[in-house]
């Protein structure tokens, strides 16, 4: 028994990443189809040359149809998962596996999502017929606990901690000006972040994730044919995921300041990738940055800052584009939105182009060369009951 | 002692049947009355009513008068439930029910509603103490009337509960003397279902006709209590009509001392829960030995002697209605009527909620109604109960500190902000929940909750009971 990782077994050899909003003039067949392209052209591939695919959504379609049908494949395999927020990384995970196990020579990958759709503002979970006890409370204001939470564990004012997560904020907002796939390309400063209205405990509307349209893709293969299809393939490395027992909700003992799930898919990921010092071994990080308070405890849960000390780290820039950690430096949650199912993707779509060195010069991270190493974090549900899901990539097998 | 409220067991003494315990529920806003006229050009009054939440109804309320009753350590198991009100949640489902399920009553005890109409309250204490073994009677009233009418201004919403039984239960606090009801067709107040506000007739004839009957049900129940006026301690006068109410008060020859304040100037009529309201506060303030007369004018009149035994000094309230009275804060005029629906407010841009699923719910009867959750072996305390475990853990008496909380203004509700927060229970238990009867400013970590009964949200016709916190407020015992 135990996890142990399929480190450089299979390989990304092409991705694609559509640019993220609000795709008025777009359906989700359209997101699809148009990701799937891309993706197969990538890897220089046809559709046919794809033996299996999967799809992660939340709640945009359902079935294998939804794929199967817009890109007219026949007789191939096509699987929809769901995990939350984590929809699309576990689409990656379940195709990096079968393409391991060898039952299938090439498979892609898919993340789609297509929210702009419900007419109202916000992501809007499908209702399941229920009792009616569950909490009505939004996800901004179950992650908003954070932070009276973090400032009394740590001894820090709630000034500080408001002043952090607008660092976080423009540090984001920065990365994704660069990018023409961000949904968001504005440049917000620090000052202007703290003056925003309160609408969940001390988060403003621009702590918050945006609500976007979007999808993104990957072609994975065993790592021994990696170079057939690419010259710089990015090696699977780690494949994490956690889902909680849900106990932090309910368990008096938990105190909204770490997400234990993330700890735990952090702590598999680096044994299966054999790291150590992620802080000096990683060369950028794409992180989970639903809400500003998220990214915060989430440079501690993944070992980036010793517990207590990320927002004086965030303070002194170590996460930016220029630090010695680049953390979203595609702009993140915060500057693309969150298409639930292709956020996972998008993540890795910035590993594979900052890792390969295509991303633009004017947001091309430093630290790539020396470091070759790159970590997505992707979670979905709530502080005390979430899932967690960390992969490591590079660019070199051991 | 009239042979009908006394139970004759074959070999066993007759038990003298009256009230157990009692208990009063106020919700805990006021509405300032002399604030209507500036706003609906007519109306008002001088003095304040009780104003029942966005998300409370008459079950509600009735759950919460029943638990102020039974708090008060009388040891009892309930053999039946009745449930009046003029503004039932619901048509032909029992409303009883689901406070049934609330008070953790046992199967095998039948619940009633008698609901309508004022005076069938009257008739649920009439079954109680025809019944063998302990009643409780509930009744509980949201009173809408129009904006810048009268009986927006002399309803108030409230309900109260009586537990009737016998000193073979628990010791009787007041034993039920004679009773006399004088029932008289009269059209002097009535509702169509579905109509918000109440219909009256020209006042003058309703007076005189009530005046009647109430001095008759009045001198009939004297008579064969062998009374007379002036041994009269506490005189209870309520109804439907309250000129009557008022003008009668000179026609029954008991001092104007001993008139039981109608709670007129605080709370307002609160229908069918007034009687019980009313004597409630009498027993408060009762000693040993003494007379109250209830006389309620309701098509006809009911009079009922009540005598005051020795258990009452003994008796502790532990929510006391003058502690209720006292705790309330304001709510604005607007807030009311966008709360009774009677202005159309803009909704909030998020999707309403889904309804409750019948059987999901019938799956959760005691997690969902009767707040109780499991314990581990290890002790700890569940919430909601963990599937598998059979240990149940009742948590509604249960109190708790906010660890923390957060103020909500993307999710839906019917009044933002929604104020959630994170609960520890005393002994265990932690669960995210809204806080009610709070204003967002005030809330702080730390501070005190006790859990409330309360209604979600509607969908479909489908009320969604459960429980929030409210903050433990000074004088709970």
């Amino acid at each position: 028994m135990g996890s142990h990782g399929i480190k450089d077994r299979v390989a990304i050899v092409g991705m694609s990443c559509t640019r993220f909003g609000e795709h008025w003039d777009k359906g989700l067949d359209e997101l699809i189809v148009e990701a799937a392209d891309d993706a197969f052209a990538s890897a220089g591939l046809a559709k046919e040359d794809v033996d299996a695919f999967w799809v992660g959504t939340a709640q945009s379609g359902m079935s294998g149809l939804m794929v199967s049908r817009p890109l007219r494949l026949r007789g191939k395999p096509v699987t929809r998962v769901e995990n939350f927020c984590a929809s699309g990384s576990e689409a990656l995970r379940q195709a990096a596996y079968a393409v391991c196990s060898g039952a299938y020579d090439v498979a892609v990958a898919l993340g789609a999502e297509k929210l702009k759709d419900s007419g109202y503002q916000g992501a809007n979970a499908f209702p399941i017929p229920s009792d009616g006890t569950n909490r009505t409370v939004t996800a901004a204001a179950m992650y908003s606990m954070i932070v009276p939470a973090y400032a009394e564990r740590h001894g820090i004012s709630v000034d500080e901690v408001k002043t952090t997560l607008a660092r976080i904020a423009s540090k984001n907002h920065h990365n994704g000006s660069l990018n023409p796939r961000a949904q968001y390309r504005r440049e917000m400063t620090v000052e202007q972040l703290l003056s925003q209205p309160r609408v969940a405990g001390q988060l403003s509307i621009f702590d918050c994730a945006g609500v976007a349209d979007g999808a993104a893709a990957a072609v994975v293969v065993r790592a021994e044919d990696a170079l057939r299809y690419t010259d710089r393939p990015l090696y699977v490395k780690a494949l994490s995921f956690v889902a909680g027992d849900g106990s932090g909700v309910t368990d008096a003992a938990y105190d909204y300041t770490t997400f234990p799930e993330v700890v735990e898919s952090a702590t598999d990921a680096y044994r299966q990738a054999g790291i150590t010092d992620p802080r000096r071994v990683l060369a950028m990080a794409e992180v989970h940055d639903c809400f500003t308070p998220t990214e915060l405890v989430l440079m501690e849960d993944l070992g980036f800052s010793s517990r207590g000390h990320a927002w004086e780290d965030i303070r002194d820039g170590a996460f930016d584009l220029s630090g010695d950690l680049p953390v979203n430096p595609d702009g993140g949650l915060k500057s693309f939105g969150h298409p639930v199912g292709a956020s996972g993707l998008r993540m890795m779509f910035e590993a594979w182009l900052q890792l390969r060195g295509e991303a633009p010069a004017e947001r091309q991270i430093a630290t790539v060369g020396e470091r070759k190493l790159a970590l997505t974090q992707n979670l979905g549900g709530y502080p005390g009951e979430m899932v967690s899901f960390v992969s490591i990539l590079g660019t070199e097998p051991d | 002692m009239d042979k009908r409220y006394t139970l004759r067991r074959p070999g066993k003494i007759s038990w003298v049947r009256g009230i157990l315990s009692h208990g009063v529920y106020l919700p805990y806003r006021r509405l300032d009355l002399a604030a209507v006229a500036e706003i609906s050009g007519g109306g008002g009054r001088r003095g304040h009513r009780t104003v029942a939440s966005f998300d409370e109804d008459a079950t509600t309320m009735a759950v919460e008068a029943g638990r102020a009753s039974l708090r008060s350590g009388v040891p009892v198991e309930i053999d039946s439930l009745w449930f009046a009100t003029v503004s039932p949640p619901y048509l032909d489902k029992t409303n009883a029910a689901a406070i049934h399920a609330a008070l953790c009553l046992e199967r095998g005890c039948p619940a009633y509603d008698t609901i309508g109409s004022v005076r069938g309250s009257m008739g649920a204490v009439r079954a109680a103490l025809a019944q063998e073994g302990p009643a409780l009677t509930v009744a509980a009233d949201v009173r809408v009337g129009l904006a810048g009418g009268p009986d927006e201004a002399y309803f108030g919403d409230g309900a109260a509960a009586l537990l009737v039984g016998a000193d073979s239960d628990a010791p009787v606090l007041a034993e039920a003397g004679p009773w006399v009801s004088v029932t008289d067709e009269v059209l002097d107040r009535w509702r169509t279902p579905g109509d918000l506000g109440s219909k009256v007739w020209e006042e003058r004839y309703g007076e005189l006709r009530y005046v009647s009957s109430g001095v008759e049900a009045f001198e009939g129940v004297l008579k064969r209590a062998g009374l007379s006026a002036g041994q009269v301690d506490h005189l209870v006068i309520t109804g439907t009509h309250g000129r009557a109410c008022r003008s009668i008060r000179g026609r029954l020859g008991v001092p104007p001392e001993r008139l039981v304040d109608d709670l007129a100037m605080q709370v307002g009529n609160t229908g069918a829960a007034h009687p019980y309201l009313l004597v409630s506060a009498a027993l408060e303030k009762a000693g040993p030995g003494e007379v109250i007369v209830l006389l309620v004018l309701a098509d006809g009149a009911e009079a009922l002697v009540l005598n005051t035994t020795t258990a009452i000094s003994d008796h502790q309230v532990r929510w006391p209605l003058a502690v209720q009275l006292a705790a309330g804060a304001p709510i604005g005029y607007g807030q009311y009527l966008a709360w009774r629906g009677l202005l159309a407010v803009e909704p909030p841009r998020r999707p309403e909620p889904a309804r409750v699923s019948g059987s999901a719910a019938g799956r959760r009867v005691p997690w969902k109604f009767g707040f109780v959750g499991s314990r581990s072996e290890d002790g700890t305390v569940n919430l909601p109960p963990l599937t598998g475990e059979l240990e149940g853990q009742p948590m509604a008496e249960a109190r708790g500190t906010v660890t923390t909380f957060t103020i909500d203004r993307l999710s839906y509700t019917p009044s933002p902000p929604m104020v959630f927060a994170v609960v520890d229970f005393d002994g265990g238990g932690r669960l995210p929940v809204e806080l009610t009867d709070a204003d967002a400013a005030d809330v702080r970590v730390g501070d005190r909750v006790e859990m409330t009964f309360r209604r979600l949200s509607t969908a479909d016709g489908i009320h969604n009971y459960f429980w929030k916190a409210r903050p433990l407020r000074e004088g709970r015992a």
